[in-house]
């Protein structure tokens, strides 16, 4: 691997990535779309949180639930960013094999094309833990916050979550139809099986093990303690691991999965080549 | 530069799979089928065939966008199998007749942007984009939105595209599909032009218009359900066909003279005639162009006038009836059906 060719796989993707996320002909509607959607999705939340537990939002739930959602913002941000770009160039802009036959590492530029969906991301978790703190009594002290194990987790974290979108689009890259969906899909399972709203105990035993396996449940645990250290109380499913505990357990399943994702990628790639998928079109 | 060849094959060959979803539906299609070429450098080189021949196959296993699943193939001196990232820095390729792009980038951004998956520095991008859209005639376009644009100019855009990068080998798709008279013609301009600008520069193009592959090209492979029926200049080509010479030639009624008369003259090989409004329409074969003298003395001697006279040339198409046994339309019309 050369360095002035990943770099600049990735730079270019990036910046592609961005211009057609900042596409929007009107400014105005593209702001409004990337504060409604996160705040919405969240006041949903938290409505159901209050109907439940009869308005109990001094429990240590409360800020479980919330936090996990805000931050699971990211993890359909990030995953199908990357992943949707196969989609994306293969079916509307018809270049996938233009990119494919340049001189560029395709797993790079695929990486560098969830930049933008990222960004956008960030703005939306931004605002979502804005307006929870606010308004909603979720109750970080900026004093209290672990910072250094925020940025580490974080940047972890979004590591992780580019490396399964990268497997996602090696998926993708072979699979003919319904490509759109095996983001969704994913994203969706994972959000049952990472405890972000609710914890894994809920699960039945026989699927308890799934959650148990998956990097975003221990990831999205972090970002909670990291920023309000007694949410870790919420729930007995994870508490009685320390914070570097789950840290090294996100980390290992972090380097299982990114390993994972690199060796689909290439036996996806290979298999598309082999079949003369990297043009194909589908008549959705 | 290196004296490799710009383009190698051997025993090149593709099957698809189709997967049908039941058991008596799987079969297997042969695309391509033992096909050894080679291109040296500076040559245009034209895939001549129907629909369906394995001509955009040929392209895509150059390209390393497609495996082969028989034989190898060495694209300016890399193995395409085995060292396709070699091969990618020196090559590039455009199929023409789709409008590929982001169309919301403009013309100059959707180009720029390619230009610096190659590395080519950003300044000289940009002076060479607005060089390729002048010679082709559209850099009042360059700050146009892609999407704005004419599916011709979208697809003359792409052209660019694959010239921008200054590959040692360039892979046109049909080229000139789709586009009109004029457009055509830009392109087939310009593509004479960007090979004359230096002499190692190599350009393989597929049609299926026997006119553009005659016009254009150095050399010509014709190619037909998976193989290379025959591969050489559209002279030689033209030659084997027919080492005769063909004129057609009107003339005022004969009055008296007759077929036998000349084809007793020397040279003359065979001789058809046909009836024509005032006159008689005359297909002579020659062995050579000389004996083309003495059929017009006769003629003077009988006080027959000439009205017309035409070298008919065989044709690439001529070329591929005799290899195939039917036109390359019937092939199509055949194959669909
Ligand atoms: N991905 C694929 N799967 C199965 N069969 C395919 C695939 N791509 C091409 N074929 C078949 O392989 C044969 C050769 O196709 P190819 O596209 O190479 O022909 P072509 O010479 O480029 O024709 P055209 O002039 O129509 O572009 C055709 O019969 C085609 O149907
Ligand atoms: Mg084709």
């Amino acid at each position: 691997m050369q360095i002035s060719t990943s770099w600049r796989s990735f730079r270019m993707a990036a910046w592609l990535g961005w211009m057609i996320e900042s596409n929007w002909t009107d400014p105005f509607l593209f702001a409004v779309y990337s504060i409604i959607k996160p705040l919405s999705g969240a006041a949903i939340l938290v409505i159901m949180y209050g109907v439940i537990t009869k308005g109990n939002y001094d429990s240590n739930l409360f800020p479980y639930i919330y936090l996990g959602n805000a931050f699971y913002i990211y993890v359909a941000a990030v995953m199908t960013g990357v992943s949707w770009a196969v989609v994306d160039d293969r079916e509307h802009y018809k270049t996938l094999k233009y990119m494919y036959i340049a001189p560029i590492y395709i797993p790079i530029y695929l990486l560098g094309r969830g930049i933008a969906r990222f960004i956008t991301g960030s703005i939306a978790v931004f605002i979502t833990l804005a307006a929870g703190i606010l308004f909603l009594n979720v109750n970080v002290q900026l004093a209290e916050v672990n910072w250094i194990l925020f940025i580490v987790s974080l940047i972890l974290g979004i590591l992780m979550l580019a490396m399964l979108g990268l497997l996602l689009a090696g998926v993708t890259l072979i699979t003919a139809r319904h490509e759109g969906f095996l983001g969704e899909a994913t994203a969706g399972a994972l959000y049952i099986f990472s405890g972000a709203v609710f914890p894994l105990s809920v699960l039945p035993d026989w699927l308890r093990p799934i959650g148990y396996w998956m990097p975003t449940t221990y990831w999205l645990e972090l970002m909670r303690r990291s920023l309000i250290g007694n949410v870790a109380n919420a729930y007995p499913t994870l508490a009685s691991l320390g914070n570097l505990q789950i840290l090294g357990i996100l980390l290992g399943l972090s380097i299982l999965f990114g390993t994972l994702s690199i060796f689909v990628f290439r036996i996806c790639d290979r298999i598309a080549r082999e079949r003369g998928m990297i043009d194909m079109t589908t008549n959705y | 530069m290196s004296k490799t060849l710009a383009i190698e094959t051997q025993d090149l060959g593709r099957i698809y799979k189709l997967r049908g979803s039941k058991k008596e539906m799987r079969k297997e299609l042969i695309a391509l089928q033992g096909v050894n070429l080679t291109v040296e450098r500076g040559e245009l080189f034209g895939l001549l065939g129907p629909n369906g021949a394995g001509k955009t196959t040929l392209i895509k296993i150059l390209t390393t966008l497609l495996s082969p699943t028989s034989g190898w193939a060495r694209v300016a001196g890399a193995d395409i199998q085995r060292e396709p990232h070699l091969a990618r820095p020196r090559i590039n390729m455009v199929s023409g007749g789709e409008s590929s792009g982001y169309g919301l980038l403009t013309v100059r951004e959707n180009l720029w942007m390619f230009s610096q998956f190659y590395g080519v520095p950003s300044n000289e991008a940009n002076e060479r984009i607005e060089a390729l859209l002048e010679m082709v005639g559209m850099k009042d376009r360059i700050h146009t939105k892609s999407s704005d644009l004419s599916t011709g100019l979208r697809q003359k855009m792409n052209i660019i595209r694959g010239f921008l990068t200054d590959p040692e080998v360039l892979f046109l798709d049909e080229p000139t599909l789709g586009l009109d008279v004029g457009a055509s013609r830009d392109v087939r301009k310009f593509i004479i032009e960007w090979l004359k600008a230096d002499k190692e520069r190599t350009l393989l193009l597929t049609t299926h218009y026997m006119v553009e592959a005659d016009e254009l090209c150095d050399r010509v492979a014709i190619i037909n359900k998976g193989r290379v029926l025959a591969c050489d200049t559209p002279a030689a080509l033209k030659q084997k066909l027919q080492k005769d010479a063909l004129f057609v030639i009107d003339t005022s009624p004969l009055n008296g003279l007759t077929p036998q008369m000349v084809q007793d003259q020397v040279g003359v090989q065979k001789v058809t005639v046909t009836d024509i409004e005032g006159g008689a329409r005359l297909q002579v074969s020659l062995v050579e162009d000389a004996a083309l003298a003495r059929v017009i003395n006769l003629f003077t001697q009988k006080d027959v006038q000439v009205m017309n006279l035409t070298k008919r040339e065989p044709t690439l198409e001529d070329v591929f009836v005799d290899l195939v046994g039917r036109s390359m339309a019937e092939e199509e019309s055949h194959e669909s059906s």
